[in-house]
């Protein structure tokens, strides 16, 4: 389904589009109030670009001092082509440890590898342990947000998800009596593990550890507890030094929250006595996207999710509109990467406005990219004749100022002299809830030359 | 100073007011100012909608229109922006580089240019400011509200001198109205929530009038404002700025 399609029946119920949109607006402003207080806070955006920048020109040396670190610190690393690769991998370990229960901390990255079907299917029982990601989970849906996966759901609709699967009792939605319910089935989870899945936020070529950011501590919880833990990481997570944090971690949490800090910013560098730890390293299109130089800088992405929260767009047709794992601008920039033909209608769902660009602490080019997929998509993938033709017709048109003036005329004649209904009639979608300017009798051309013959 | 004016094709055609009052204003400042006859459009349309290559002749044309002059001027963002950014389609002769460098939309050209704030216009009304988002973010015609910088606005200097104008606040500062070109059929249902949700901000902040940089989202603005009825004008900024004080 096209992206204006979906968007149209979300915007069926505008109680609900109020209520999301406000939502997200709120946390942007939260952002706002939050980076206002950072002096340089513009500097910071421009160290984060640049040293995403230099990391990706230089990424395979930054790859190989990574693993040969974390391999000293007796981590076990591996790497993943594709999604599918990705998959196997961590399916076979859990299948060297005979892990029928795990726990997962967030990661967009087994999202996009679809990894809880793939071991669900043989018998593996795997528990998101982020709220957010728990509730849609349950819900049998995919995350609408990268950092509030649930925020298309209103507190009623998850008291009625709990009651249904947790046995809750019903609460009219009471936030506090539900999270301590979900509270106690994580606990419950989370000890019976066999094995935890987490994602990366940043990997440290210099010292071959990673950290992961998490407001619930449910990452620390997850690898802390169980024998085993697999970190899986898109090759673009990498940072060259441990300092570098200190403008990450500072970006990331004000982006995505407005916090000064996530409440946990877990560090993993070695595995516990007794136990082992992962790390699956995934490219699954990264690199070709690396070679598009329209496009690479989208890898620079630290997925805060502010793009999202200042997109008018995204606030009113909501994540799930957009049929991607990465939902809203940035999605919109990558998922074309992945399959122009299934995601064309992505880039067009924008009005260009800059808000992404301006807000992304690491100052992704996000309109400029959407233009540039426009001009591709154009080109590369079946377009309606229709529209075709007549962007033919008006660069015609537009290219000679006679033909241009006669076919104005005729446009504002109908304006002015045909009625209403028939202006605002069916094939013109504008007029479905806008009335059209009334047709000036002369256009400004005419005044002109009139006035000047005058003078 | 010889300045070309640039009248986007919309506003020739739908909302030539707009195209008299800044000629007007221009000429009151004592600005010489010439309507080359051969313009017809800087070519955004086709090309935001991912034709780009379809208007490389549009472009020329606006090339060869306006190579000759000191500056620009046009009382649309989006159209000076269109061409400040996008013009690297064609090949860069001097003419294209200096079409680039001399284009000026009219509030930027008004402060920036001829570094006049006061143009002596009286229009007595609350008015509130969409800030028209190519202008802003493509231009920079104000701080952006994302962005950790100075508060500064080139309309809102204009209209603080404007006799009688009160400026209303917005609670979202400079959100998009929804227009977006094509976008505004393509993505009709957004694009119809968007432009609802801007004017109801500036109705429950008490504006009277609406004014922005460009007449492409007040259009847009208009067609609901009149289709439902709402007591608000829509005017573009050189309207407010040519209504003399008699
Ligand atoms: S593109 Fe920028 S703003 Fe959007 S999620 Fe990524 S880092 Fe954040």
């Amino acid at each position: 389904m096209s992206h204006s399609k979906a968007a149209t029946i979300f915007n069926k119920d505008e109680n609900k589009v109020n209520w999301h949109d406000k939502a997200l607006w709120f946390v942007r402003h939260k952002r706002d109030k939050s980076v206002h207080t950072v002096k340089g806070w513009e500097e910071l955006r421009n160290l984060g670009h640049g040293i995403k920048a230099h990391t990706l020109s230089n990424l395979d040396n930054y790859l190989i001092q990574f693993e040969e670190n974390a391999k000293k610190n007796g981590v076990q690393v591996h790497w993943a082509v594709d999604g599918e690769e990705h998959n196997k991998i961590v399916h076979q370990i859990l299948k060297a440890h005979q892990a029928k229960k795990v726990v997962k901390s967030k990661s967009m990255l087994t999202e996009e590898c679809h990894l809880n079907p793939y071991l669900e299917a043989d018998g593996i029982e795997v528990i998101d342990s982020d709220l957010g990601e728990r509730i849609v989970q349950l819900a049998k849906e995919p995350p609408s947000h990268i950092v509030l996966p649930a925020i298309h759901k209103t507190k009623e609709e998850v008291d009625a998800l709990f009651q249904e699967h947790l046995g809750t009792k019903p609460c009219n939605g009471d936030p506090q009596y539900l999270t301590g319910e979900a509270r106690k089935h994580l606990r419950e989870k989370f000890i019976q593990a066999d094995a935890a899945i987490t994602g990366v936020n940043f990997a440290i070529a210099d010292t071959g550890g990673i950290v992961v950011c998490t407001n619930e501590g449910n990452a620390d919880m997850g690898a802390h507890l169980a024998p085993v833990h697999i970190a899986c990481m898109g090759v673009e997570k990498l940072i060259p030094k441990q300092t570098h944090l200190g403008v990450f971690l500072r970006l990331l949490a004000r982006s995505a929250t407005g916090q000064h800090i996530t409440t946990y910013s877990s560090h993993f560098k070695k595995p516990l006595k007794g136990s082992e730890m992962h790390i699956v390293i995934v490219d699954n299109g990264r690199t070709e996207q690396l070679s598009r130089p329209d496009f690479r800088a989208s890898l620079h992405c630290i997925r805060c999710g502010a793009c999202m929260n200042t997109c008018p767009i995204y606030r009113r047709s909501g994540g799930h509109s957009y049929d991607a794992t990465i939902p809203g601008p940035i999605g919109s920039i990558l998922s074309p990467g992945k399959d122009l033909k299934k995601h064309s209608s992505l880039p067009f769902a924008s009005t260009l406005c800059g808000s992404c660009s301006d807000v992304c602490p690491v100052k992704i080019d996000i309109h400029s990219q959407l233009y540039k997929w426009r001009q591709l998509i154009t080109k590369e993938t079946p377009q309606p004749i229709i529209k075709k033709t007549s962007m033919k017709m008006m660069g015609n048109l537009f290219s000679k100022p006679l033909q241009f003036e006669k076919v104005g005329k005729v446009a504002r004649w109908s304006l002015r002299n045909l009625p209403k209904g028939v202006i605002n009639s069916k094939p013109n979608v504008w007029g479905k809830e806008r009335d059209l300017p009334l047709g000036p009798t002369e256009s400004f051309d005419e005044w002109y030359k009139k006035r000047k013959k005058n003078e | 100073m010889k300045v070309g004016l640039f009248i986007p094709c919309y506003i020739n055609q739908l909302y030539p007011q707009v195209g008299k009052a800044t000629i007007e204003l221009l000429e009151r400042l004592q600005v010489e100012v010439i309507y080359p006859s051969g313009q017809t459009c800087c070519g955004q349309p086709m090309a935001n909608s991912g034709y780009e290559y379809e208007s490389v002749g549009t472009c020329n044309n606006f090339v060869e229109n306006f190579k000759g002059f000191d500056y620009i001027v046009t009382p649309s963002g989006s159209c000076a922006y269109h061409v400040k950014k996008h013009y690297d389609i064609i090949p860069q002769t001097d003419a294209v580089t200096k079409v680039r460098n001399t284009i000026y939309e009219l509030c930027d050209f008004l402060v920036n240019v001829l570094e006049v704030k006061n143009v002596g216009a009286r229009f007595p009304y609350k008015v509130g400011i969409h800030k028209s988002c190519h202008g802003l973010r493509g231009l920079r015609l104000g701080s952006c509200s994302e962005k950790v910088t100075e508060p500064y606005s080139h309309i809102g200097t204009l209209l603080k001198e404007v006799l009688g104008t009160e400026i209303i606040e917005l609670s979202r500062k400079d959100e998009c109205c929804g227009f977006g070109g094509t976008f505004a059929v393509t993505e009709e249902a957004i694009s119809v929530k968007m432009g609802k949700d801007r004017i109801q901000d500036h109705l429950n902040n008490g504006a009277e009038v609406i004014t922005a940089t460009d007449t492409s989202c007040l259009m847009h603005l208009e067609g609901l404002v009149t289709r439902n009825k709402q007591p608000l004008k829509i005017r573009h900024i050189a309207e407010i700025l040519n209504s003399v004080v008699d």
